[in-house]
């Protein structure tokens, strides 16, 4: 139980910690450096791990920094979902640096110091259970994900990464002037005492609170790329190298998870913010499938259909969680995880077969035959069949339990039709995508200037390939873990009554059995 | 004075989304830093206006003033004044590589095709 009593802050100081020894590390060799962040990044599974165990059975594990309590303090909080994040981040970091210690990471400097900085945030994000503090935090990621993004240079890059970085700040100051106004109406910023306090709101604040509410969600769709707020996604990721735009598949899911996180607590059934999303998230997120869909289809390379199919599975996450019922965000809760490696090892693999095709990199163009056709070929086919939703994959099954759960919403026709169709349109672009890459190719004149892709470049990319198929093994329990994370998120007063109940550590020596000792604080 | 600060925080705002979508880096990043003012101000008011209390216990005050909106405001300062120093040297790095000020930058024929 000791053990356990720091666990929460871990995931978030493993990275700061190996960001600073990698930073004092610059000159050293590059065999160490990377040995240092792929060790810290391999530590973060078992700590996940750990925190998964910890939070199945329902408790949240609630870690006031400085002992100082909840709503005074910030807190971090761990629940099914938090833990369940986690998880995805550790496992996606894993494979995506994997990829980057074979050159990439060599194309500019601090490449390491910034991939652990931008774990930090990430998982301080995932963690925190207070509004400011989010900010800070997704001011952290951001801030890597700037030096991220540009990292090796190049016109494209510069050009994309000013849009993104321009909008990003622009959503920062909105993002404060939404927890400023919270702040002048409930007077705390924790999330759970929020809640309550937002609950009992008098009437004539309530518009007040619902404009701040709609200014963070336009936060947080900005964040997840959600319609028209997406514009910024496909430059950006398609322009930048294959191991960042992988990790950057989770980077919209930080937006999601902020939408589910935030509304789930503070909507709530009475108030001034019951119901506030209904009417925005889900027809938003159908508009945003469809929309990505349409770019997928109309993408003239490989990279930017990938980066248009991170804008269509955002549309079908937050569509899961904006029909809000406990079966849809289980599905949605089952589609992150699969969308965010499917998507990553889509991006991997986009890179292995621009460098086998040299000249014609990843355009959809009739090229030169690729060297390792068969081995790229074999890969692309299971990426794009796990991503367009075919059985017997993950996503057919997360798009299964989203149609299911649709079946007593009203939105039923447009969630089945839009559904249906953008994924046998994904289907025939994909189909078309593949046969154009590996079927309508000639042999090139100087077949030695073309470089087969190498195994370990590979390897990531069947990584991620056998988390997915791993997603579909352990279906059972794993939709069954994501149906207790809805149910748990959709009754808020277990979170808020574990975050306000917890009474200030004794000193150490006083410790006795380590359990929560509340009234015996001096 | 709630009047002139929300005036002042709403010129900042107005000034601040006008300069923001010029087309030439340089004034952008004004309007970014002017936004950030904005939002600054806006935060510090949030813990409301009073004027000489203290913000910290003492038994010789009559009243208090909200301590964390100044804390909340140290951090955005802090924060956006890190921003504002990379969009700056990112946006001569763009100047630099695509040879022209313009947020969309690309002019070139070969760009177009790519």
């Amino acid at each position: 139980m000791n053990g356990l009593m720091h666990l929460p802050i871990l995931p978030v100081v493993l990275p700061l910690i190996a960001g600073i020894v990698l930073l004092a590390l610059r000159n050293a060799p590059l065999r160490l450096q990377r040995g240092v962040s792929l060790v810290a990044v391999l530590a973060l599974i078992p700590l996940a791990i750990a925190m998964i165990q910890a939070a199945a059975d329902g408790t949240h594990l609630v870690y006031a920094l400085g002992n100082w309590v909840a709503p005074y303090g910030i807190v971090l909080v761990v629940d099914r979902l938090a833990a369940w994040m986690l998880l995805t981040t550790a496992l996606l970091a894993v494979f995506a640096l994997l990829y980057a210690i074979q050159g990439s990471d060599q194309n500019g400097r601090h490449f390491h110091v910034l991939f652990q900085l931008q774990l930090f945030g990430l998982n301080g994000a995932f963690l925190t259970g207070d509004l400011f503090n989010l900010f800070v935090f997704f001011e952290i990621l951001l801030l890597a994900s700037y030096g991220l993004l540009l990292h090796g240079g190049g016109r494209q890059r510069v050009k994309a990464g000013l849009h993104y970085v321009v909008i990003n700040l622009v959503g920062s100051t909105l993002f404060l002037f939404a927890v400023g106004t919270l702040y002048g109406v409930a007077g705390t910023l924790n999330m759970a005492d929020l809640a309550v306090k937002l609950a009992a709101t008098p009437a004539e604040h309530a518009a007040l609170v619902q404009s701040a509410a709609l200014l963070l969600f336009g936060v947080f769709a900005l964040k997840a790329a959600l319609l028209p707020l997406y514009l910024w996604l496909p430059a950006a990721y398609a322009h930048t190298s294959a191991p960042v735009a992988a990790l950057f598949a989770i980077m919209t899911k930080v937006g999601a998870y902020s939408i589910l996180r935030v509304y789930s607590l503070m909507a709530g059934d009475t108030g001034p913010l019951a119901n506030l999303l209904d009417a925005w998230l889900a027809p938003l997120a159908l508009a945003t499938l469809t929309l990505g869909m349409l770019g997928v289809v109309a993408s003239t390379t490989l990279k930017q259909q990938a980066a248009y199919l991170v804008v269509a599975s955002i549309g079908t996450l937050l569509l899961a969680f904006g029909l809000g019922s406990v079966d849809a965000v289980a599905a949605g809760l089952y589609y992150l995880p699969h969308s965010t490696f499917a998507a990553a090892a889509l991006f991997l693999l986009a890179d292995s077969i621009s460098r086998a095709r040299g000249e014609f990199a990843d355009r959809f163009e009739s090229g030169h035959e690729m060297p390792g056709a068969r081995v790229l070929g074999g890969l692309f086919f299971v990426v794009a069949a796990a991503i367009a939703g075919m059985p017997p994959l993950s996503g057919f099954l997360g798009k299964f339990m989203l149609l299911k759960a649709a079946l007593d919403s009203p939105l039923l026709p447009w969630v089945w039709g839009v559904v249906l169709v953008t994924g046998l349109m994904s289907v025939i672009a994909l189909a078309r995508s593949g046969s154009l890459l590996f079927f309508r190719t000639h042999s090139p004149h100087d077949p030695l200037s073309l470089t087969p892709p190498r195994n370990a470049a590979l390897a990531p990319v069947a990584g991620l390939l056998l988390l997915v198929i791993g997603l579909v093994i352990w279906a059972g329990p794993v939709s069954d873990y994501a149906t207790a994370t809805a149910a748990q998120l959709l009754q808020p007063q277990q979170y808020i009554g574990a975050v306000l109940g917890v009474a200030p550590r004794p000193p150490e020596g006083q410790v006795t059995g380590g359990m929560p000792l509340a009234g015996t604080a001096p | 004075m709630e009047a002139l600060i929300s005036l002042v925080i709403g010129v900042l705002t107005a000034g601040g989304v006008f300069l923001a979508l010029r087309g030439q880096t340089f004034p952008v990043v004004l309007g970014l830093t002017l936004m950030s003012y904005a939002v600054n101000l806006f935060l510090f008011v949030m813990g409301r206006l009073a004027i000489g209390v203290p913000p910290v216990i003492s038994d010789a005050a009559a009243g208090y003033t909200d301590p964390l909106p100044q804390a909340l405001v140290l951090t955005a300062i802090v924060i956006s004044f890190g921003m504002t120093a990379f969009v700056i040297v990112l946006a001569l790095k763009a100047r630099a590589e695509l040879g022209n000020d313009h947020v969309d930058g690309l002019q070139r024929d070969e760009d177009r095709n790519a």
